[in-house]
């Protein structure tokens, strides 16, 4: 028969070993500084910051859109818990401010993206109904790797301040992912050189590639606004493609955050090529094309290569 | 005049398909939507239109935005729904509205479950259901298709589902072919709400089938014109509603069922049948 101290005293001894585990890495070493970034691509810069001496969780994860990201009440709990919020900026997280109030969290916020030049979008962008939660800045900076650079400086000064004791590896990680960061720069703006100069024509369906077409020189458009949010209407689709056809546009990309059918009408129509899918706002799971921000930006030019050079 | 309301079409091949798909699912969904009505079940499209989400859902998450794999689904999931729905208003104390309320909430409690444990942010009711600017062909077979079998279907069971509107009583004397006819005409409800999903979106879906009928309702007493009434409205929703679309930049699917609003403001004012004016002044009797 079991008696009611047994019960209680089995429940004590199944509870220890979770009891000691978790508290056991305190005092074989410092405990790793908890971080927070708000979106994949943000996170995966913290990690090869941070290293083994930062723990990164991102809010939204690969393959989510942050755009149209509501919060769950256990991101709530995962601000609450973290000694640092890493933040994109440029409007990008408009729900981010509610939720570090509502997570009662004492975090510093680092804006990431601090000292990037923003892009205003562009005039003709029909995004006037976009306005609410944007601003006019373009928030996707990190697509031009000069600017990851600086997001990648943000970040290394950002944790060197908060972590005084871990300064020294903060800095040669940062170095050596700068150094890679420098060779991809490299191989973006060599590939991008081969493609003739006339042919540097693209069609996204999220305009999301102005800072990527601004530092290399390619033309991108889009036929909606800067958001994903709303819905294409006749007249955006009817202009995306009088553009194509007046612009003699090259190709035309799929994204993976926003309906592709729509994408693959316009190709039909146009005779423009449908390349594959241009990573703009999220890291994909591991198995996939881009589970790092490097992989990421290899895969986009390795598309939008062959779709420009065939 | 010619740029303004031809242009658009000749000029654009993905006009020319949303004006194919909208009039291909006006004329399927007119009758339906008109005999949903005289049921006295307007509703229940849109309470199908949530039964269908768990398995237009799994259909995607088996086999991402594969069209047939969607439908399939969505056509399981409501079938089952209606089956379900019919059987327990036939066989026990539950009246038909219940049945259906109780069957369609488990079954959208299911389905947003199965969206949830798919775990992305990406809207995915976004990505189930469709947009009328990006019809592709299999897309537009799939609804000319579900509009060709509504009509053939109908023709065939437009008798006793007629009588079953009109005395439903006298219907079970004479004849059993109302439990059939009323189950066939179900699943026509669920194949209409399915293709009008993967062609326009939820909303377009039962929007160009209840706006339409209530217009009927407004101009004819006779069944045949009501339904002749309630298509060429829902028609001439689509083609107007492509057209603002196309020249205002509002988005597409809810300028076709606003235009269909305004038809429907106009005949519930100016109806010759029950309209609110004919009300007010009423003509004078025929005296011999």
């Amino acid at each position: 028969m079991i008696t009611r101290r047994k019960a209680v005293a089995s429940t004590c001894a199944a509870l220890m070993p979770g009891f000691v585990l978790r508290f056991a890495p305190a005092y074989a070493q410092e405990s790793p500084v908890k971080a927070i970034a708000t979106f994949s691509i943000l996170a995966d810069f913290v990690r090869n910051v941070g290293g083994g001496r930062a723990d990164v969780a991102a809010l939204v994860g690969p393959n989510g859109n942050a755009h149209v990201y509501a919060p769950s009440p256990a991101d709530a709990k995962k601000v609450a818990d973290a000694k640092v919020v890493f933040v994109n900026g440029l409007g990008f997280e408009g729900w981010l401010d509610r939720l570090v109030k509502a997570s009662a969290s004492t975090a510093p916020v680092i804006v990431a993206s601090k000292g990037i030049k923003p892009i205003e979008r562009s005039a003709d962008d029909h995004g006037a109904a976009h306005e609410h939660d944007h601003g006019r800045a373009d928030p996707h900076a990190w697509q031009s790797v000069p600017n990851a650079k600086i997001y990648v400086a943000n970040i290394r000064d950002a944790l060197a301040a908060l972590d005084p004791a871990g300064k020294p590896v903060y800095e040669s990680n940062a170095d050596s992912y700068l150094g890679k960061l420098d060779a991809l720069d490299r191989e973006v703006r060599d590939v991008i050189a081969s493609i003739p100069a006339d042919r540097r024509r693209v069609i996204t369906s999220h305009n999301a590639f102005d800072y990527f077409g601004a530092a290399y020189g390619i033309n991108f458009t889009a036929p909606q606004g800067v958001s994903t949010e709303s819905e294409a209407s006749a007249k955006d689709v009817a202009a995306i493609i009088t553009q194509i056809r007046r612009d003699k546009a090259t190709a035309v990309f799929l994204e993976n955050v926003t309906d592709p059918r729509l994408m693959r009408q316009i190709a039909t129509e146009t005779g423009a090529k449908v390349g594959g899918v241009l990573y703009s706002d999220a890291l994909t799971d591991p198995s996939r094309d881009a589970p790092t921000y490097i992989d990421l930006i290899r895969h986009n030019l390795k598309q939008l290569a062959a779709a420009l050079t065939s | 005049m010619f740029e303004l309301l031809i242009a658009p079409f000749t000029e654009f091949e993905f006009m020319r398909r949303a004006l194919a798909g909208a009039l291909a699912l006006a004329l399927g969904a007119g009758p339906i939507g008109v005999f949903l009505m005289l049921r006295r079940m307007s509703l229940v499209g849109d309470a199908m239109a949530h039964a269908i989400l768990p398995g237009a859902a799994v259909g995607f998450l088996l086999s991402g935005l594969n069209l047939f794999a969607m439908t399939a689904g969505g056509l399981l999931a409501g079938f089952i729904v209606a089956l379900l729905t019919g059987l327990v208003a036939r066989t026990t104390e539950l009246k038909e509205d219940a049945a259906l309320a109780t069957f369609y909430l488990l079954s959208l409690a299911l389905g947003v479950t199965i969206v949830s444990i798919k775990g992305t942010n990406v809207d995915l009711l976004h990505v189930l259901f469709g947009n009328v600017l990006a019809l592709d062909d299999q897309t537009l077979l799939l609804i000319a298709a579900n509009a060709s079998i509504s009509l053939v279907v109908i023709a065939l069971i437009y008798r006793p589902l007629v009588i079953e509107c009109v005395d439903p009583g006298f219907m079970r004397s004479v004849s059993r072919a109302g439990g059939p006819a009323h189950l066939a005409f179900l699943a026509l409800v669920v194949i209409n709400l399915v293709s009008g999903f993967h062609a326009l979106g939820t909303l377009l879906a039962v929007g160009i089938m209840m706006l339409p009928a209530a217009i009927g309702r407004f101009w004819a007493r006779d069944i045949t014109l009501m339904i002749a009434i309630a298509t060429l409205s829902g028609a001439l929703a689509g083609y107007v509603g492509l057209l603002l679309s196309f020249h205002t930049g509002i988005a597409s699917g809810p300028a076709i069922i606003l235009l269909a609003g305004v038809l429907y403001v106009a005949s519930l004012l100016f109806g010759r049948v029950g309209g609110l004016l004919r009300q007010l002044f009423p003509g004078r009797h025929l005296e011999a």
